[in-house]
């Protein structure tokens, strides 16, 4: 039982971590089977209270609210999993190949990615945006791109350290291609660094995206998502209904959750030291 | 040596007015990839031949494209930003008003986030592992994790709603004076300054704690110096160019902030306008304004990085 002496370790921040996102994880696996309606169906009036008859009452045109959360979890978890990982595979493939090839290859892509960086992440993704429509794929796409540049900067880093070692130098007179030592030499040693990064990462990307769905950029009707939700009930809170905050607690609860986990593990990585 | 200094800066310098090139490039070259014809998507699939020819003509599209960025860059500089695709008013004018707007919620921010952080990031830093400090990581990690529009939303209705102390929306205009506009605008700065100094506290935090943990200031320890004296005139010094930096990387991040704070409540600025203009696909006010803010992103990160060079004790009193 690893995972109970793992979490017989930690303090109880990062206990009540684990306990969020493995809730939201949960929800977000078995969606169907555990929400009440359907993430698009109206079933009652507009903003039935709180924990009443629906228990987190019902939205702007009379959904279920805890439905459209349940359902809402799976949409954006799923989405945001999804373009984190397409971002490190985009990030770390192309920082490898600037580590392995150095050069020209190396200065086009890392003067690329300086520029990208250096635009606000949020405008970046409302100029792309705005140029192609909103669609599910535009969003991924630019989202990912967005993140696969921090990705490339550090699996260059790292790629560097490796590349200069003496198997990949053995590798090299072998005579083994590029995609061998980018996947057998250098990819192996270069995964633990990139796999700690991919928390904090993901914690990036589902703010992003909650945030573009929050200005209706997001995920469109009828798929529910939490960003959306919040702003569509937003109304509300001028005649005292706490309806968007409901939504917007639980996108908060997850960050935070993923942080305080993030936060721990980094903690226990560099020796339980506790002044940084 | 002190050549030395102002060549880094000059290079940096350089640096920050290519990277505003390329970022010009990329949002008038890009944008006009990524849409296709606006001409066609105005006109429908059916148009004929003619009549997008003439539309292309009226937008000055016909002209190839390098020319036509050139122009774009040597008139945007000069001020001119063409006109607005949906109402044809100069666009400009349009952002004009709502510069000054953005600016002051931007600047009141700051200015009350700034001392707060700084002071407080200290202090938890000084007494590290106290209670107060925990209870600072705890609020500023929660803070740094939350969505700007949850902060915003939790104000509107405690302010708000439940003791109705300032107005949920934010109608700022000309005809209001100083103590009006402070009202209007109260949440929105109250929501940014949260939102930023949960990141500079952090950022001043572990800075000072870094800096302490350095053999030099060991050495004054041991050596028997007042605590008081050893922050104002050991850790001070070398202190700055970090806490500069930590300023103006999160004066950075309230540009981004700023957008989704204006649209929660309705605040007539520039992030406001981005996002309508963004819905309606009006590309002059999009490019302007993204324009607006990158510049001004990529100035507060130029800045950054001479100040902390021009402040570093180490450049400035070379051996």
């Amino acid at each position: 039982m690893k995972f109970w002496q793992v979490l017989k370790e930690m303090n109880w921040a990062s206990r009540f971590g684990v306990f969020v996102v493995s809730l939201f994880g949960l929800c977000a696996i078995f969606a169907p089977w555990l929400a009440p309606y359907g993430q698009s169906q109206i079933v009652g009036d507009v903003w039935e209270p709180l924990f009443g008859k629906f228990v987190f009452g019902t939205d702007q045109i009379g959904r279920d609210m805890l439905s459209m959360l349940i359902y809402g979890a799976r949409n954006m978890i799923a989405l945001a999993l999804l373009t984190t990982a397409v971002a490190f595979c985009l990030g770390s493939l192309l920082g490898f190949l600037a580590a392995i090839m150095r050069g020209w290859v190396d200065q086009v892509l890392s003067r690329f990615v300086d520029i990208i960086i250096s635009i606000p992440t949020l405008i970046f993704a409302l100029i792309v945006l705005s140029s192609t429509g909103t669609s599910v794929f535009a969003l991924a796409t630019v989202i990912a791109i967005i993140y696969a540049m921090p990705v490339y900067r550090i699996a260059r880093a790292v790629a560097m350290d490796i590349e200069v070692m003496d198997f990949v130098e053995a590798a090299r007179l072998r005579g083994e291609g590029l995609w061998w030592i980018m996947c057998k030499e250098i990819l192996p040693n270069a995964l633990t660094p990139l796999a700690a990064e991919f928390g904090l990462r993901f914690c990036f990307v589902f703010l992003l995206i909650s945030g573009l769905s929050f200005l209706g950029l997001g995920l469109q009707p009828p798929l529910a998502d939490w960003g959306a939700m919040v702003r569509g009930n937003s109304d509300g809170i001028a005649w005292g209904y706490l309806h968007p905050l409901v939504p917007a607690t639980c996108i908060a609860l997850l960050t935070i959750g993923i942080n305080l986990i993030v936060d721990s593990a980094v903690q226990k990585a560099s020796g339980l030291r506790d002044d940084q | 040596m002190k050549n030395s200094l102002l060549k880094l800066i000059l290079r940096r310098l350089a640096l920050g007015i290519l990277t505003l090139l390329a970022i010009s490039l990329l949002i008038t070259v890009g944008v006009e990839a990524l849409s296709g014809d606006v001409c066609t998507a105005m006109m429908g699939q059916m148009a004929s031949e003619d009549k997008v020819a003439a539309c292309h003509r009226t937008l000055n599209l016909d002209r190839p494209m390098h020319i036509r960025y050139i122009e774009w860059l040597v008139n945007f500089v000069q001020g001119d930003m063409g006109k607005a695709l949906t109402n044809h008013r100069e666009v400009a004018d349009v952002i004009g008003n709502r510069v000054g707007n953005t600016f002051f919620l931007a600047i009141a921010s700051a200015l009350i986030a700034i001392p707060l952080s700084l002071a407080l990031g200290v202090v938890a830093a000084l007494y590290r592992n106290s209670f107060f400090d925990r209870f600072i990581s705890m609020v500023t990690l929660s803070g740094i994790s939350v969505p700007d529009f949850f902060i915003a939303y939790i104000l509107m209705a405690v302010f708000a709603v439940s003791f109705g102390i300032f107005p949920a929306i934010s109608n700022v205009d000309e005809s209001m004076n100083f103590s009006e506009r402070v009202i209007a605008s109260a949440l929105p700065v109250l929501t940014l300054t949260l939102a930023v100094s949960a990141h500079m506290m952090r950022m001043t935090r572990a800075s000072i704690v870094s800096l302490m943990a350095s053999p030099y200031i060991e050495m004054a320890k041991l050596k028997g110096v007042k605590p008081g004296r050893i922050i104002v005139f050991h850790a001070l010094p070398n202190a700055w160019s970090p806490i500069i930096q930590v300023i103006m990387l999160n004066l950075a991040w309230l540009v981004v902030g700023v957008v989704i704070v204006e649209v929660v409540f309705v605040y007539p600025g520039l992030g406001a306008l981005m996002i309508d203009a963004v819905f309606l696909r009006d590309m002059p006010i999009v490019r302007a304004t993204a324009m607006i803010f990158a510049s001004v992103y990529v100035i507060l990160n130029l800045l950054a990085d001479i100040l902390s060079m021009a402040s570093n004790p180490r450049l400035m009193h070379p051996k």
